[in-house]
Formats: C-alpha cells, sequence, structure tokens
C-alpha cells in the first residue's frame, strides 16, 4: 500500500542515489530540479492532449453522438493526429500585425499555465516546490495570464480580436475578486498558505476532514469553482473567445501550431485551476484506502467533467449577467462567507452549524432577491448622436 | 554548493541586467503599447529581485497587484484610447525638460536616503520573511499605518466615483 503510494516519490529518489555516485554535489540538485520539471511537463501536455479527446468523447455522448472513433482504439489516437495537423500548418501572420509581439504571445501564454503544475500537490510528498505562500503564489502568476491575451488582440490588428481583449480583461478582473476571497475560509481554517500544508490540514478518518463538509466550505467551493470556470474562460462564460459573436476573439488570426499552444495554456489553466479548487476544499490528496495522487486524480477529473457538463448543457450568458453575477452576487456571498467561517470557529458545536447555515441561506436569499428586478439601463449615447 | 552559490549570483546578474534593459525600454520606445508591455518586464524582474532575496510573498504581491491588476488596467486603458497606440503618437512631449528635473530631484532624495540608512540584520539571519511575520507586523506595531493606508484608498475611491459619476445635481 505504502509502496503504491510513494512509487513516484521513491523512483526520484532512486534515480537521484544513482546520479549521486558519480555526479558532484551541485549537479545533483539542479538534476532533483530537472526530473521535476522534466516530469510536470510531460505530465501537462499528456494531460493536456487527453484532455481534448476527453472533453470531445464527452460532449458527443451528451449530444447522442459517437465523438472521435477513427484514429486508433475509441479514437485514443486523434490528440496524435491534432499535433501532427497543427505542426504542419501554415502559419498565417496578418499584413498589419506587430509581429514581435504577435509571435510572443502565445509562447508567454505557456509560461504562466506550466510554472501554476509547480506548486499543485500531486500526492503526499509529491509538491514539486513547497512554497509556504503557495496560494498567493498560484493567484499572482494565474493573474498574468490576461497579459498575453492582450498582447495577441492588440497585435493581431483585428477589431474582433480587440474587442475579445476587452472582455477578456472585464471577466479576469471581476472573476479574481470573488475567487481569491471564496479561497480565504480555507485558508483561515488551515492557518497556512502552503498548498500542502492545507491539504495535511484535512486530513482525518476517510475523508471526513475535507472542508467542503462544512457550511462554509461548501459555499466557497461552489464560488471558488464559478469563478475558475469564468477563469478559464470556458462555457458558459466562454464571451471572450465567443465564436458566434467575434469569430474566437483574440486568437482568431492564430494559426497552425500558435493557435494551439493557445489552446493548451486553457485545457492547462483548467486543469490547475480544478486541482487548486480540489486542494483547497476536497482534501487534495486525502481520501481512504486508494494511493493519494490517483485520489487526487479522480478529483481533479471530476471537477474538469463538471466543466465539460457545463459546456454540453449551458448557453453562452451575456455580457452584463456575467459582470452582475460576479459583483452583486458572487462578491457579497464571499464576504457573507468569511464572516460564517469566523464564527464557526468562535462558537459551539450545535450553535455553529445552525447559525452558518441560517446566515448562509438568507444571505442567499436576499442576494438573489436584490438582483432579481434587473432590467438593463436604457443606454443613451452622450456623443454617438 | 559553491558552483550553485556561484551559477545563482550570475544568474541574478543577468535578471538585474535584463530589468534595466526593459526599464530603458520603458522610457525610450516609441509605441506606448510596447513601453507597457516592457515595464511589465521591469515589474517581473523586480519580483524576481525580492525572490531572490528571501521575500517572496512580497515577490508573490508584486506580480499579483503590479503585474496582475494595475499594468492589466493601463494596457486596458491603452486600448481603449484611440491612435495612441499607433506608432505615431510618440512618448515624449515639450514637458521633457520639467520631468527631467524632478525626477534628477527624486533621484537625489532617495540615493541620499539609501546612503544614510545603516540597514541593520534581521536577527534570524538569512531565515526567509513568512506571510506570517507580515500578518503580525501590521496587526501589531504598524497597525495605525495600515489603517491610514486603507482610509487613504477609500478616499481615491469615493473620489474616482466622483469624478466618474454621469449625472450631476
Amino acid at each position: 500500500m505504502n509502496t503504491i503510494d510513494q512509487i513516484f516519490v521513491v523512483t526520484k529518489q532512486g534515480i537521484l542515489r544513482i546520479a549521486g555516485l558519480f555526479l558532484p554535489e551541485w549537479l545533483v540538485a539542479v538534476k532533483s530540479a530537472l526530473i521535476s520539471i522534466v516530469a510536470i511537463i510531460a505530465f501537462a501536455v499528456v494531460t493536456m492532449m487527453y484532455l481534448t479527446w476527453l472533453e470531445r468523447k464527452a460532449i458527443a455522448r451528451m449530444q447522442n453522438r459517437i465523438g472521435p472513433n477513427r484514429v486508433g482504439k475509441w479514437g485514443l489516437l486523434q490528440p496524435v493526429a491534432d499535433a501532427i495537423k497543427m505542426l504542419t500548418k501554415e502559419d498565417i501572420v496578418p499584413h498589419r500585425a506587430d509581429r514581435v509581439v504577435h509571435a510572443l504571445a502565445p509562447v508567454l501564454m505557456m509560461i504562466p499555465a506550466l510554472v501554476l503544475f509547480s506548486v499543485i500537490p500531486f500526492g503526499r510528498g509529491m509538491t514539486a516546490v513547497d512554497l509556504n505562500i503557495g496560494v498567493i503564489f498560484f493567484i499572482a502568476v494565474s493573474s498574468v495570464s490576461t497579459l498575453p491575451i492582450f498582447m495577441a488582440s492588440w497585435s493581431s490588428r483585428n477589431k474582433y480580436s480587440l474587442l475579445g481583449g476587452m472582455r477578456t480583461a472585464a471577466q479576469m478582473i471581476s472573476y479574481e475578486v470573488p475567487m481569491v476571497l471564496s479561497a480565504v475560509p480555507a485558508l483561515l481554517a488551515a492557518g497556512t498558505l502552503s498548498t500542502h500544508g492545507i491539504v495535511e490540514a484535512q486530513g482525518g478518518w476517510g475523508g471526513t476532514g475535507w472542508y467542503v463538509w462544512t457550511p462554509w466550505g461548501l459555499a466557497g467551493f461552489v464560488i471558488f469553482f464559478l469563478c475558475a470556470v469564468a477563469e478559464c474562460n470556458r462555457s458558459p462564460f466562454d464571451l471572450p473567445e465567443a465564436e458566434s459573436e467575434i469569430i474566437a476573439g483574440f486568437h482568431t488570426e492564430y494559426s497552425g501550431m500558435k493557435f494551439a499552444l493557445f489552446y493548451m495554456a486553457e485545457f492547462m489553466n483548467a486543469f490547475t485551476l480544478s486541482a487548486l479548487a480540489a486542494t483547497l476544499f476536497l482534501g487534495g490528496w486525502q481520501g481512504p484506502l486508494l494511493p493519494s495522487w490517483l485520489w487526487f486524480l479522480i478529483k481533479v477529473y471530476g471537477l474538469l467533467l463538471i466543466m465539460f457538463w457545463f459546456r454540453g448543457t449551458l448557453p453562452r450568458i451575456r455580457v452584463d449577467q456575467m459582470m452582475s453575477f460576479a459583483w452583486k452576487l458572487l462578491l457579497p456571498l464571499t464576504l457573507v462567507n468569511i464572516f460564517v467561517a469566523g464564527l464557526w470557529f468562535l462558537t459551539g458545536p450545535v450553535v455553529r452549524i445552525v447559525s452558518s447555515v441560517a446566515i448562509l441561506a438568507s444571505a442567499v436569499f436576499v442576494f438573489t432577491r436584490l438582483n432579481r428586478k434587473y432590467l438593463p439601463e436604457k443606454r443613451t449615447y452622450r456623443f454617438g448622436d | 554548493m559553491e558552483t550553485l552559490a556561484f551559477l545563482f549570483q550570475w544568474g541574478l546578474y543577468a535578471l538585474l541586467a535584463v530589468t534595466a534593459v526593459a526599464a530603458v525600454g520603458v522610457v525610450t520606445l516609441a509605441n506606448i503599447f510596447h513601453a507597457a508591455l516592457c515595464l511589465v518586464a521591469v515589474l517581473i524582474g523586480v519580483a524576481a529581485v525580492y525572490a531572490a532575496l528571501s521575500a517572496g510573498f512580497l515577490a508573490a504581491v508584486q506580480i499579483l497587484i503590479y503585474v496582475g491588476a494595475i499594468m492589466t488596467l493601463v494596457i486596458f486603458a491603452i486600448m481603449l484610447t484611440e491612435r495612441i497606440a499607433t506608432p505615431a503618437s510618440g512618448t515624449a512631449n515639450r514637458l521633457v525638460f520639467p520631468a527631467a528635473l524632478g525626477s534628477l530631484v527624486l533621484f537625489i532624495v532617495l540615493s541620499r536616503l539609501i546612503f544614510s540608512t545603516a540597514w541593520p540584520l534581521r536577527p534570524g539571519g538569512n531565515a526567509p520573511l513568512t506571510a506570517e511575520d507580515l500578518g503580525r507586523a501590521l496587526m501589531g506595531p504598524y497597525a495605525l499605518p495600515f489603517e491610514v493606508i486603507s482610509v487613504v484608498l477609500v478616499a481615491a475611491l469615493v473620489g474616482a466615483l466622483v469624478i466618474a459619476r454621469k449625472d450631476r445635481p
């Protein structure tokens, strides 16, 4: 049991021990970092490739189709075929485009997406870099990914790209605020910012220590997950790349592998954000019987399948609905949730359950009532007439 | 381990050089969008210097606030302003000399401050500064400045709302 749980850690230590026999000490330290980096890059790329396959299969089943089924058994080689197609496609750059920024944007898009994997706790002792500010680091690095999108949308010299960039900025800034605030109760309960420490704090027999089983944990998890869906521009929050409105937004003018890099970064962000949601609220790798890394992957893929399910079920929301959802419902709810979490740690066992459920339920009721009679104001154009 | 320390030192020099080049780019590039991107590079470089000086929390907050929020808004403003992002609109105008004078005064004041400060070493040696230390400092000895800053921020928010208000009574 324990050997299966620690198989990756033991493998890495074994490689390092063999390397230590004939390599100088500093090179072993470099190699220790390199093993983690190579493992993360290989894992990230393979995950992304098969997430595309999984998404197409899942959506196809929801729409009563079969999905990819020609290349290999069950279409399992379809991602490889797609990769070959992407690599052999012609690279088209618009005539008036800013060539340097246009070429740089997809490359820079990949950097935060890959760096985020470094603080994800994949299993017991399997955090690549256990920073004591892990969650802050994650949020900081993921907030950088707005800039490559801006670079792509501006350098394309295309009005639809520019519109997509504007929508991305508005959406990412709006949803980052409730996302960070909804993570606060979990950080409060764990008393640490380290991703490893947060998972350790959610121990307990058979997964009963997960934060999602508490009222503030459940509310925080739902808000965090909705914001995560919006942060990685997935349906129903896919306004920045709405095909039918602004012909796919910021990546309209990209072709071949450059487009594929944007696509990869998006799937990696979906994976890492689901992983952070699982870490903060679903107990990370904590769970009974199965090895820790398997528990972690089960939780992350469960969340990803919910994202695919959203895409197969929900229509795209309007811009004004998107903004008012973040600012008028999610943001006040996160503030109430932080208060409830504080109350939870100060009051007794029965009082805290009753009071926190009552406060959260009444808050949801009040905020939805306040938001219900929303009519978009009649636009008056001050300079347009 | 000496080799690692050597690599670390030269890596830090390379980082500082890149940051300095990007900083020159901010003030010399004709296209204001490129200048803004250079400013992003400078801010990330400064964050990396913080991280190298064992101030990881400060580095993360620098990236979160300056790169993630402020620069996003700056670029947003550039994209919303018509023609400002075209190469024709320069970044220099006839206020160059007053600005240079102001920068010179600021430079002199800052360098005097830097050279007159004693820079005492922390008793813990090279131990990294954690978020917990910062939190205790902000809630303990620095509680009043912390509150004053929040009041200033609220004043700025209210002021922005007043300026941006559509209907004036």
